[in-house]
Parts: C-alpha cells; sequence; structure tokens
C-alpha cells in the first residue's frame, strides 16, 4: 500500500540524512521525499511516500519517531489529505504535435511556461498519479526531460500537523 | 571566560564523571591539556580506541552510569566504532566525544579528518557536530541526557580543535528541554489493567526478561512480582541476574542456547509476559513459528519500536519497566486468591527433569563447562563475569548462575569479539570492591590483547579465564553441524604462549592442561594472586560444543540437545 508520510523535524545539519539513512539502513523504500524550512525557520516539513504492508508503516512511524530531530510523524493517507506533486516536463514540439501537446496540457490543466520553435516546458501540478496519467498519455518519444518534485501533503480541514 | 577544552572538561566534572576511557591525539590536544590540570576526572589511557568505548560501556553496564570515551579525530574516531556500534546494540548509556579537525578545514580532507557525524549515525541515539564554542555545555548537557533517559544509547559528540580552543563563558544548564525528545515513562493504566486481568486469569503463563530489567534497575520489582504471581521466569543473554538464578522459578536462559524448559514454557504458554525483551532471533527463533501459537503476549518496553517488531502483540504497554511494575504489583496486591498453575508446573518440571545442561566430564581433559562451574563455587557467585563472543560466552552463561543484576558483561546485540578484557576493565574501576572475572576464548582475547598493558598500568586485579581448544570453536560447531565439518579457517594455528605473554605484560600466567588442576589453579589464581591480573590458560576439550541448541531459523520446540547426540 502506499502511504504518504510527513514529519516535522528540526531544521539542522544532517536531520535530512537521519531520515533518508534509516530507510536505507531498514530497507525501507523511498518513492518520493521532499523537504523544505516551514513559516518556523527552525522547522522543516517533509514529506516521504513510501510502500509497504500496515506492519512496515507502523515499523516506519515507530522509528521515525525514534529519530531525536524528529518532532511529529503523521501518516496522511490514513485520511482525509491533499496532496500535490509539481511537474516540469519538456517536450519536442514541432508541426502537428505543437497544437496536439498545447491540447494535452490544456486537458490536464498544465501550463506551458517556456516556448522555443521546436519545444515545450509544460508546468503541471497535481496528484502524483495525475502526473503518471499526463506522462502516460502523451507520445513518449516526444519527452526530453522530466523534472518531478515528489509529493507534498496536508491534510484536510482540521487536521493539523504544528508543534 | 574558559576554552571550549576547559568547559568539556566542567561539563565531565558536572555530570560527575569519574573516568574518562581514551587516547590522545592532534584534535584533542587542548582537551588534554585540560585534563592534565584537574583530578576529579580521572583518565584511563588505552592501548586502542576500540578498548578505550568499550571499557567505557563496561564501566556503564557494571553499574548504572553513563560511560565516557576519548578519542581522536579520524583514526580514533573510526577505531571507536566497533565500540559505539556494540553500546548502540545492547541500549548502554554512553557519551562518546571525538576531536575533529579545525572547523575551517573540514570537508578538504585534512589530515586525520573523517566524517565522525556521519560515519557513526546509524550506531547511535544521536549525534553532534558542535560549530560554536558557546554550543558546547548546552550539547553535552543533552548528550548525557539523551544517552540515559528513555531507552538508553550512545552518544556521539563531535568537537572541532579551533572550537577547544575559543573562548566563552561557562554556564552548564541545570536542565533540558527537547521539544523533539520526550520519552514516555509512566505505562497506560488502561492496558495495564487489561495485562493484569490476562495474568491473573492464566493457566499457562510465563514470564520472560531482557536487557531492559537490568538497565532500568528493575530487578527488585521484577522479582516481587514474579514471587507474587508464583509464574516460572526466564532472563534473556542480556538479562541475566535480572531475577535470582537459583531460584526455582527460574527455568534458565531462552534461545539459541537456552535450556528445553524455558524455551518449551515459552513455546507452550497461553500468556506470555515480555518485559525489557525484544524478540531476537536468537531469542524466538524463527518468528513464524513462534508468532503461530495460539496465545496473548503482554509486551512491556520503553521503546515503541520494539514492540510488535517480529512478533505481535496483543498487550502492548509503552513505559519505563519499573513504574510499569510497581504499577502492576499494586493492582495485582490488591486481587484475592492465587492463580492455579499446579498442572502447568508438573509440565514444566517433565521438561526440567530431562537435565538439558548435563554433560559428561572425561579424565583427561578439561571440559570447558567444568570450569565455569568450579569458577562460580570459587567465587562464591558474586563475581561480575565478563565475557567474549563465541562458545566460551554461552558457557559461562549457561552454568554461572547470576544471582544479581549488572554481574554478566558481555555484547548479546552486535556479538563483538574482544570486548571482554575491556568490560572487565571498565568494570574493575567502577566495582574495585568486587571480584572480576574475563571469561574468553583464544581467539577473542587477541581482539584487544594490548590491554593487558593497560590493566598492567592501572593495577586492575582482573582473572582472565582463557578457554582454550585451539579452535573458533562457535565457527568451529556450525561448521561440524551445518557444513559438513569442513573447518574452514576456524583453527588457530600459532597461538603465542599466553602464560609468556602474560608474564611479558607484568602479569601472572599460569597454564591448566588436567581436569584435577583446575581447581587449584583457579584458587591460586584467586587467593595467592588477589592482587594481581592472572592470565589463566586453560586447554579444553578441542571439539566439545554448545547445547541444547535450536539451529538458526528454526523454531524454540525444535532443540538438539546433548543427549540426542
Amino acid at each position: 500500500m502506499r502511504h504518504i508520510i510527513s514529519i516535522l523535524l528540526e531544521n539542522e545539519a544532517g536531520a535530512l540524512s537521519r531520515v533518508a539513512g534509516l530507510f536505507s539502513a531498514r530497507g525501507y523504500n523511498i518513492e518520493t521525499l521532499t523537504v523544505a524550512p516551514t513559516e518556523d525557520s527552525s522547522l522543516s516539513r517533509l514529506t516521504i511516500v513510501t510502500s509497504g504492508s500496515d506492519e512496515v508503516i507502523e515499523q516506519i512511524t515507530k522509528q521515525l519517531n525514534k529519530l531525536i530531530d524528529v518532532i511529529k510523524v503523521v501518516d496522511l493517507s490514513e485520511a482525509a489529505h491533499i496532496e500535490r506533486e509539481l511537474m516540469l516536463i519538456k517536450v519536442r514540439a514541432t508541426g502537428k504535435d505543437r497544437e496536439e501537446m498545447k491540447r494535452m496540457a490544456e486537458i490536464f490543466r498544465g501550463r506551458i511556461i517556456d516556448v522555443t520553435d521546436s519545444t515545450y516546458v509544460i508546468e503541471l501540478t497535481g496528484s502524483g498519479p495525475k502526473l503518471d496519467a499526463f506522462i502516460q498519455a502523451i507520445d513518449a518519444g516526444l519527452i526530453l526531460e522530466t523534472v518531478r518534485t515528489g509529493v507534498s501533503g496536508i491534510g484536510s480541514g482540521d487536521r493539523i500537523l504544528k508543534v | 571566560m574558559m576554552t571550549g577544552a576547559e568547559i568539556v572538561i566542567r561539563c565531565l566534572q558536572e555530570e560527575k564523571v569519574d573516568y574518562v576511557f581514551g587516547y590522545p591525539g592532534g584534535a584533542v590536544l587542548h582537551i588534554y591539556d585540560e585534563l592534565f590540570k584537574q583530578d576529579k576526572v580521572k583518565h584511563v589511557l588505552v592501548r586502542h580506541e576500540q578498548a578505550a568505548v568499550h571499557a567505557a560501556d563496561g564501566l556503564a553496564r557494571s553499574t548504572h552510569k553513563v560511560g565516557v570515551a576519548l578519542v581522536t579525530s579520524g583514526p580514533g574516531a573510526t577505531n571507536a566504532v566497533t565500540g559505539i556500534a556494540t553500546a548502540y546494540m545492547d541500549s548502554i548509556p554512553m557519551v562518546i566525544i571525538s576531536g575533529q579537525v579545525p572547523s575551517y578545514y573540514i570537508g578538504q580532507d585534512a589530515f586525520q579528518e573523517c566524517d565522525t557525524v556521519g560515519i557513526t549515525r546509524p550506531c547511535v541515539k544521536h549525534n553532534f557536530l558542535i560549530k560554536d564554542v558557546r554550543d558546547i555545555a548546552m550539547t553535552m548537557k543533552k548528550a548525557f541526557y539523551i544517552a540515559n533517559t528513555g531507552r538508553p544509547g550512545p552518544v556521539v559528540v563531535d568537537i572541532p580543535k579551533d572550537i577547544t580552543a575559543a573562548k566563552c563563558k561557562f554556564d552548564y544548564p541545570n536542565d533540558v528541554h527537547m521539544r523533539s525528545y520526550n520519552p514516555v515513562v509512566k505505562g497506560h493504566l488502561g492496558q495495564i489493567k487489561k495485562a493484569v486481568q490476562l495474568l491473573l486469569g492464566a493457566r499457562r503463563p510465563m514470564i520472560y526478561t531482557g536487557g531492559g530489567v537490568i538497565l532500568s534497575n528493575a530487578d527488585k520489582l521484577l522479582t516481587k512480582l514474579t514471587r507474587r504471581l508464583g509464574f516460572p521466569i526466564t532472563n534473556t543473554l542480556m538479562g541475566l541476574g535480572a531475577y535470582p538464578a537459583t531460584d526455582p522459578q527460574f527455568l534458565g536462559m531462552p534461545g539459541m542456547h537456552g535450556t528445553l524448559e524455558a524455551n518449551m514454557a515459552m513455546q507452550h504458554c497461553d500468556v506470555l509476559l515480555a518485559i525489557g525483551a525484544r524478540f531476537d532471533d536468537r531469542v524466538i527463533g524463527n518468528p513464524e513459528n513462534f508468532a503461530s501459537l495460539p496465545r496473548k503476549i503482554i509486551h512491556v518496553d520503553i521503546d515503541p519500536s520494539s514492540i510488535s517488531k517480529r512478533v505481535r502483540v496483543d498487550v502492548p504497554i509503552v513505559g519505563n519497566v519499573p513504574d510499569v511494575l510497581a504499577e502492576m504489583i499494586k493492582l495485582i496486591e490488591a486481587e484475592q486468591g492465587k492463580t492455579e498453575i499446579g498442572d502447568w508446573w508438573k509440565e514444566i518440571e517433565g521438561w526440567r527433569s530431562r537435565q538439558c545442561m548435563n554433560y559428561k566430564l572425561k579424565n583427561d581433559v578439561i571440559m570447558p563447562q567444568y570450569v565455569i562451574e568450579k569458577l562460580y563455587e570459587i567465587t562464591g557467585g558474586n563475581a561480575i563475569i565478563t565475557s567474549d563472543v563465541g562458545q566460551h560466552q554461552m558457557w559461562a552463561a549457561q552454568y554461572y548462575k547470576f544471582d544479581q543484576p549488572r554481574r554478566w558483561l558481555n555484547s548479546g546485540g552486535l556479538g563483538t569479539m574482544g570486548v571482554g578484557l575491556p568490560y572487565a576493565m571498565g568494570a574493575a574501576l567502577a566495582n574495585p570492591d568486587l571480584q572480576i572475572v574475563c571469561v574468553t576464548g583464544e581467539g577473542s582475547i587477541q581482539m584487544c590483547i594490548q590491554e593487558l598493558s593497560t590493566a598492567k598500568q592501572f593495577r586492575l586485579p582482573i582473572k582472565i579465564i582463557n578457554l582454550n581448544n585451539r579452535y573458533l570453536g562457535m565457527v568451529r560447531q556450525w561448521q561440524e553441524m551445518f557444513h559438513g565439518s569442513r573447518y574452514s579457517e576456524s583453527y588457530m594455528d600459532s597461538l603465542p604462549d599466553f602464560v609468556k605473554l602474560a608474564e611479558a605484560y607484568g602479569h601472572v600466567g599460569i597454564r591448566v592442561e588436567r581436569p584435577e588442576e583446575v581447581e587449584g589453579a583457579l584458587k591460586k589464581a584467586f587467593i595467592e594472586h588477589k592482587d594481581e591480573l592472572v592470565f589463566l590458560d586453560i586447554l579444553t576439550d578441542r571439539e566439545a560444543n554448545v547445547f541444547p541448541m535450536v539451529a538458526a531459523g528454526k523454531g524454540l520446540a525444535d532443540m538438539i540437545l546433548a543427549e540426542d547426540l
């Protein structure tokens, strides 16, 4: 099962490597990982997408909580939440592909943010699966470069992760 | 104003540290200079940094103080890693101070530079790299606090040389608050009540305890609870001494080399109370075979990640063991009557009557088990026994009956050969009134043999019992049983003359070759040479094996007994 785990941690040197090191040392997998400081610059918010059985996810959250730099851990996917990921994708856009690519971007509510004679850069935001779907939908031979930020997530409504 | 180095030493004084085990070098010269100028914190100069950490660890295990080691940057720190990992696996409270190259050199591949914080990260409870002299006091306070609270563990404090020379005002904080670290103490009362109900309703109960009971000094409460309930109990390798081994309710050690009665009771109980233990593979065997049985498991542990890690438990109780046990005792004492478990005890006595620890004595060869039994007699069961890793470790655990906690020091988790002698050094310094014995083998002892020199310098009257079978015995045993007796690299050739070696270091060496000499040699060591280090090189049966045994990957009931062979 895919899980989105959200972590508040001390914004200190090495804190990120403690989290990443824990995943590699214990054989847990990381599908995506994003991290940035919050409005309180002493705190970082980290989102990890991982997968595993219920037992594995339980161990992951317990082991994360054990790290001294980790303040709070929540499995966002346990309840209502919103996830978003940003993708920048550079595609070949010549001839009839030029119009087709523009149409696909519109269908997926993407924006073309860089245009040359032969390429577009499309900016697309959405859940991880939505970005996957876009990649599936366009001609693979036209993709020149893909950059994805990894998933960020936040709980719905009153679900608030704060110190 | 004080220098960083002076602040480091003042912090150690504030933490009431008696001994620091260490080895000087470039990056820690300022700290050593400050050590020189005072006499409250005594420094023990080891001969290899690995032994510094092990000795500090031995001190911590034998008391309940935080062990402290001091090493230089680069190789000093990397040599310390085995010691740190050993302490980490057994949850031993330690603070390891490592020097680092000056902060403005970090990252430039400077002389004796290594990324100590990076290298030690997976084997510490936490670590710090200090970047400002003003952070030293608070960091040291946090290091001791983290090491010795919650589930204990080693903490590394890495200090660049320029920081130890910089100056600031010294102000040692009285307490420490960390928003990201608040270990639980009290257990959940509802869960404890549920556990007590299960225990009182049990027909085939079993108590299984590990190192957590020793580390949290909960032995007396455990004994009280166990006696009140009248239940059978087993202590793991790390937990020996938590409950008196000579008491009839004690079934011996469980696990790979546990007793038949302990393993069968673990396997066939209907309610299992696990306390400060972690269902390790060497203790429960294959979790598939363990977890599939219909029974209720109650697990008390301060570390939530230990609970339901290998075996799913029914009643998890996260809390400090003594607090939880006190609460349990209170609830149980309020109950009337006693649980009726007479039939269960009859079954246990049936297993016990198989006398799985029996072994055959030989006329012409010394049996290693016999040496441990004699050692037990001559020390009155009161010595602190340290061991290395291998067959001798198992025999010591099986045949020396520990009635008290903190008398049995060994590397259970990491299984580090070479810990025995440095553990004995740490224990000897911290417990000058107790007899200190290192039970070892000719393989293990050579992994930290250089410490005979340290032991001489500090006049530590350790008795080394070298069960010398000229084999890496445990490796040989597995090769015999599982690899067609192909003894690949498990023999010990070109051994030193240990008697001469001991003498060369200024100690007493005695060789023992015949069974009838054992008792006399032990007496000579413990009485005649009471105040000296004595190295007893005891030539034992070459091919004696450790039994009972549960092969790796098997279930606990799948035991190989000596009598089956």
